[in-house]
């Protein structure tokens, strides 16, 4: 049993797991119905859904964000990028005869994809061949990006009236919503590709040591290619989604800092943003405990001046803890823990 | 040694020179009005965060066009450092005229005075600045925002003027720090005390966009089951709490009713909808006003300090009629 917690303590994930505890207290405290899901209109409904819900698209960010890390960089244009893939996939729906049909809807979303992925292939030939700081690289698509951005949309919020497209951020499917479970195949199918597969090392070796890395044969060009493409393709989704919530692409507002959300999602989940090993579990966490503490601002009636003081406290409070040196202070306790541990095992 | 001595002499002689050509044309300025088309106007706009603001954006636009002024146009993004980069830069290419919507209150003083030195007259537009030193703009033109939040709260006033039981009110706020989200916050607040039945019982800011209005609304919805009227600053606002409501089963405008402020064109059609149950009207349409005020003062003449453009109110019905000719 002690083991265990010895086990639980140590992992970096220990932290970041007991805010989002602390965080459902809050809310719990503040509204006994946090808790409670419903069933209305044949879908689920509570404020753990929504949490779900409005999380999805920053933890699909965060997902490609997770990679693009690994290999000791980062991405910044994440949020232009959405900006551009939600701006397509709108203009694409108000131009056509029929924005209602679900072809004209899979046409949309797949132009706006393919768009993206040429927006992460420039980011990708910035950093893996002309090999520009990644920060410098994608700040470059991240202020241009919403330019772009409003000159698709001409400066306009497009309001566009069409069912399935609405689906993506707002729908049901199984009673369950559309976004979850798009993140959800999503964050599987990364998990799967990388973990199951050398992908994963591969990626965390480029991290940890280029040049090494190329002298064991890694072709790292190609995965710095392939990361940087990914993480646009997720920005993609996440922007799609953004957009088809209120059914509105706004240039200037969807995926606005969404950029810092997803790193911060990263770093809170105990990927290092000096590359290297990489938790996407980690990250999932990160997500949800960044959507669960704008939603306790909310349900828990922080007043709108306080919030921003409130949302760095409990981020400055999460990153205390997982600070080398109070992890270091902790390891004694873990020792005896582990001591203890070993003790009871004996008696046993 | 003396290589550096004469690069260092020539930069000193061009900056010289430089600021030479800045003195030059600041004279120039002050003598006699000029003609329409060689003024230039420069206008910074807070960003597109609204179908109000990009209507507001054309207009300005549009009207500079057909009077035949030039106008340098700048979007903030909702961000001040933008705007107060895009007016320092008009002060240094020395145009005629500075107008913009502030996206805060306050912290304009020291660019003010900037353009003050350079002698270029300054008119805010829609949005005022919190600052004592009303010399630092020649008018401020726009809507009476606390008139605004009367409005809205006159009719909740008369809407609930017999109900026995508390009514519970929550409220959408703007962008925190703006002024039009603090005056329609105080206006709305001011009436309602009238009736001590009418309780605001959360109040969050939705940044003045759809997203915003939608998760704030989805996360009171839950924390505060009796909900029986939204006051949202803006439409869209607004609009997002309409499909959060929708989605918590609720209908809009009965099971909930919601007054708002703008009067766009895709609010006017959810009020015509039944779904919006009032909305004050804030005109966007400023650009002739706007014309007008640097045509007079480019002929020498004063305009007034506060001028406030004419605005009204809609119900359902008054929608359905106004609908087919908005111009936003």
């Amino acid at each position: 049993m002690s083991a265990l917690l010895a086990r639980i303590v140590g992992s970096r994930l220990f932290w970041p797991i007991v805010m989002l505890f602390v965080l459902f207290v809050v809310n719990l405290i503040a509204f006994p119905g946090f808790f409670s899901i419903t069933i209305k209109d044949g879908h689920l409904f509570g404020s753990l859904i929504d949490i779900l819900r409005n999380g999805a698209p920053t933890l699909i960010i965060a997902v490609g964000m997770t990679l693009v890390i690994a290999t000791r960089g980062i991405d910044l244009s994440v949020g232009a990028v959405a900006a551009i893939s939600g701006a397509v996939a709108c203009a694409i729906i108000l131009g056509s005869p029929n924005p209602g049909s679900p072809a004209t809807v899979a046409v949309a979303v797949l132009v706006a994809i393919g768009i993206s992925l040429v927006l992460g292939v420039w980011n990708g030939f910035l950093v893996a061949v002309l090999g520009i700081q990644p920060i410098i690289a994608t700040l470059i698509l991240m202020t241009a990006g919403r330019g772009v951005a409003m000159l698709i949309t001409e400066g306009q919020i497009l309001t566009v009236n069409s069912p399935p497209f609405k689906m993506l951020g707002s729908g049901f499917w199984l009673g369950l919503p559309v976004a979850v479970i798009i993140a959800a195949v999503l964050f599987a199918a990364a998990a799967l590709l990388t973990r199951r597969t050398a992908l994963g090392m591969l990626i965390e070796s480029v991290g940890i040591n280029p040049e090494a890395s190329r002298q064991a044969g890694v072709r790292a060009r190609g995965l710095l290619f392939g990361v940087y493409t990914f993480c646009a393709f997720c920005a993609a989704i996440a922007g799609v989604i953004l957009t088809a919530n209120t059914a509105a692409a706004d240039a200037n507002n969807t995926g606005l800092f969404i950029e810092l959300d997803a790193i911060l999602a990263v770093v809170i989940g105990g990927t290092s943003l000096a590359g290297g090993r990489y938790s996407l579990a980690g990250t999932l966490v990160g997500a949800l405990v960044i959507q669960t503490l704008v939603t306790t601002v909310y349900t828990v009636g922080i007043p709108p001046i306080a919030t921003m003081v409130f949302k760095a406290a409990v981020v400055t409070i999460v990153c205390i803890l997982q600070s080398p040196r109070t992890n270091q202070a902790l390891g004694s306790f873990r020792r005896s823990l582990a001591v203890r541990a070993g003790k009871g095992a004996a008696a046993s | 040694m003396n290589k550096k001595f004469l690069s260092l002499a020539a930069a000193g002689a061009l900056i010289l020179g430089l600021a030479g050509c800045a003195g030059g044309d600041a004279a120039s300025e002050s003598s006699g009005p000029k003609a329409l088309d060689e003024l230039v106007v420069g206008f910074a706009q807070v960003g597109a965060e609204s179908g109000w603001r990009t209507a507001n954006t054309k207009d300005i636009q549009a009207s500079f066009e057909d009077a035949g002024i030039e106008l340098k146009f700048s979007d903030a993004q909702q961000k001040q450092e933008n705007q107060i980069k895009a007016i320092r830069s008009y002060i240094q290419q020395g145009v005629d005229y500075i107008a913009f919507s502030p996206v805060v209150e306050t912290g304009w003083d020291a660019v003010l005075n900037e353009a003050k030195a350079a002698g270029i007259p300054v008119v805010l537009t829609d949005r005022a600045v919190d600052s004592k030193d009303t010399s630092l703009y020649v008018s401020f033109l726009g809507s009476d925002f606390i008139e605004e939040g009367k409005k809205a709260g006159q009719w909740v006033l008369d809407e609930y003027a017999d109900a026995t039981e508390p009514v519970n009110i929550v409220q959408l706020e703007g962008t925190t720090g703006a002024a039009p989200a603090i005056d329609r916050a105080e206006g709305f607040a001011d009436v309602i005390s009238e009736n001590e039945n009418l309780q605001v019982i959360a109040s969050q800011t939705g940044d003045f966009t759809r997203a915003g209005g939608k998760q704030v609304m989805e996360a009171m919805l839950k924390a505060n089951p009796d909900i029986d009227l939204v006051y949202a600053h803006n439409d869209d606002m607004g609009l997002g709490a309409i499909e959060a409501i929708e989605a918590a089963g609720l209908v809009p405008g009965q099971d909930i009713k919601i007054v708002t402020v703008d009067a766009v064109h895709d609010g006017m059609q959810a009020l015509a909808d039944g779904k919006i149950n009032f909305i004050v009207e804030c005109s966007p349409l400023l650009g002739k006003q706007l014309v007008d005020i640097i045509t007079t003062l480019n002929e020498g003449g004063t305009v007034e300090p506060r001028i406030i453009t004419e605005e009204t109110t809609f119900t359902q019905e008054q929608a359905i009629e106004a609908l087919p000719d908005r111009q936003y």
